[in-house]
């Protein structure tokens, strides 16, 4: 039976553990100044909601919650690809991964 | 449905183009593609008009044709064109590049279709995607300049961290509701019995904090002014215009849809937000120096007006906020497209360089006092109507306090487009002539009339959706 292990874990536990993941993430944008660190923390924010995703699928007997995540997987990549690009450009100019390098425009 | 469908295949065929060698013709080719597909819109917009268009869905649900979507696309279309128009001259200089700047505006103009007549969260999730990498790339466009690279990605940053809020919004919904659809999810949410649940409340509250970073509003606003600046001045005037409005198409068809019987929870928020977007955004606007930075926080300000449309959408404002976009977009897009040409000729973006602009093209300064009058909302301009019908929605749906702040407002406002006008009419020119071509006195033209006709005939704009 596919679902014994889903059975096993409550719900609550995936919620949980989801919401730790995406806390994670979101205080790795918030603190982290190495812009590769702050892209893997964005990546934990956006797999934490396909974990998420799967869990509510697989409690709702619904298939689309999966689908979506491939979604999520597809447009991910496609953001990571133009963020990394970004970053290049900037590492040729300043020569840094580091964010507070950043500074020719005002706050 | 159509109009997304051949608008992707425009953006296809534009990329194809430049492998088979027809550089030349890929301007002419986009902006003619778009007034096709804009005219392929025209018989659903006279329908509208009567009164006598059904709302059609397509592909399972994900795509919905209705009368908001149907002038919300209209619009959008109408912006590209204007922007695709601009941007033959703005990249001369880069004419080896210039099918994939008009494509990737092509495929943001796709996502903004997609924002306008999603059905599913599938599909707002893929627009809003769409919309923002299309415009990280633009924002960073400019490799060698290290403004533009700041501008892209504190962009980037900024937007994916807002589509990680986004989509765990959309998680817990989909977990409370089991549904991706607007449909499903309106329909659960008007069966439950008793409170809903809070699961359902923190969903709800991450999708508004996502879409409220997405149209720049306080305290989500601090990206903006950096990133407007940096960005190359046409990606701005995207910025501003194409993506602002679809942001809050998509923000009004959300919430209007599926989300009315939890609005009262966020009403007190939003209310405080939206005072907080117009006021502090017209503040700041009135210290600044630079015209690009003084339009980026006078698009947060307005940002707020137009949020009052969505705090009152329960009275369905649609109406109101479309014809506020519309007064909005086509003001600002004729700025802009003034502030490039004076850029051109004087490589300044300060209030200086506008000094004497009266005097070197009187066309040019009349057009651009007009597109700042709209904007201050100075009757009889399309933006003072746009206004006046926001207020007139708030006022009816009984928020008499916002609607007194935003009054306010609106007059301090009036005080930073000003100084434009004085610099130009006042100060003494400088002996460089700013010089306008062909495609960019088309484009201040149109915006022009445009924004004439509404002000002129607001009631038909209004009749569209009201």
């Amino acid at each position: 039976m596919h679902l014994s292990v889903f059975n096993t874990v409550p719900i609550q536990y995936y919620l949980l553990i989801s919401t730790v993941l995406f806390c994670i993430g979101v205080f790795g944008v918030l603190f982290r100044r190495n812009a590769i660190i702050m892209f893997m923390s964005i990546e934990l924010m956006l797999n934490a909601v396909n974990l998420l995703l799967v869990a509510f699928s697989t409690f709702h007997n619904d298939a689309n919650g999966q689908v979506f995540v491939f979604f999520i997987m597809a447009v991910a990549a496609a953001e990571v690809a133009v963020g990394l690009a970004i970053l290049v450009t900037i590492f040729r100019n300043v020569h840094s991964v580091d964010i507070d390098e950043l500074k020719q425009l005002k706050h | 449905m159509k109009t997304l469908v051949y608008t992707s295949f425009l953006g296809i065929a534009c990329l194809v183009a430049e492998v088979l060698n027809l550089r030349k013709f890929i301007l002419p080719l986009c902006v003619l593609g778009l007034a096709v597909i804009f005219g392929l819109n025209v018989p659903d917009l006279i329908q509208l008009q009567s009164k006598s268009l059904a709302p059609a869905s397509f592909y399972n649900g994900m795509v919905v044709v209705d009368g908001f979507s149907v002038a919300f696309s209209a619009l959008l279309i109408v912006f590209a064109i204007l922007l695709l128009l601009l941007s033959g001259d703005f990249y001369r200089k880069e004419e080896d590049k210039i099918s994939d700047y008009m494509s990737i505006t092509i495929f943001t103009l796709c996502g903004a279709l997609a924002l306008v007549s999603f059905g599913n969260m599938a599909m707002f999730f893929l627009g809003i995607e769409v919309l923002s990498i299309s415009l990280y790339v633009l924002a960073g466009s400019n490799k060698r300049s290290v403004r533009s690279n700041e501008a892209g990605m504190k962009y980037f940053l900024m937007g994916s961290f807002a589509s990680g809020l986004l989509l765990f919004g959309i998680a817990l919904v989909y977990g409370e509701t089991a549904s991706f659809d607007l449909n499903g999810i309106a329909e659960y949410i008007a069966n439950v019995q008793g409170p809903l649940s809070p699961m359902l409340y923190v969903g709800i509250a991450l999708i508004l904090v996502a879409l409220l970073f997405k149209v720049s509003a306080v305290p989500f606003h601090f990206w903006a002014p950096d990133v407007y600046e940096g960005s190359p001045t046409l990606t701005t005037a995207m910025m501003a215009t194409l993506a602002k409005v679809a942001a809050f198409a998509a923000f009004y068809r959300l919430f209007a849809t599926c989300f009315i019987p939890s609005f009262p929870a966020f009403a007190w928020t939003l209310t405080a937000v939206a005072a907080a977007t117009i006021t502090l955004g017209n503040l700041t606007a009135l210290v600044q120096d630079s015209f690009k930075r003084m339009m980026a926080f006078s698009g947060v300000s307005h940002a707020g007006y137009l949020l009052i449309g969505i705090m009152c959408l329960y009275g369905h404002t649609d109406a109101a906020i479309f014809y506020y976009s519309l007064a909005y977009g086509v003001a600002s897009l004729s700025a802009f497209a003034i502030a490039i040409l004076v850029a051109k000729a004087t490589g300044s973006e300060k209030f200086e360089a506008f000094n004497g602009l009266g005097k070197k093209s009187p066309l040019l300064a009349g057009a651009l006092t007009l597109s700042m009058l709209s904007l201050a909302g100075i009757p009889p301009f399309a933006g003072f109507f746009g206004k006046y019908y926001i207020f007139s929605e708030a006022f009816r749906t009984g928020h008499l306090g916002i609607t007194v702040v935003a009054v306010v407002n609106s007059i301090i406002g009036v005080y930073f487009y000003f100084k434009v006008i004085l610099a130009m009419y006042t100060q003494d020119a400088d002996d460089k002539p700013v010089q306008s071509n062909l495609a960019y006195s088309l484009v201040i033209g149109i915006a022009v009339v445009i924004s004439l006709i509404a002000g002129l005939f607001p009631s038909w704009f209004i009749g569209l959706l009201g």
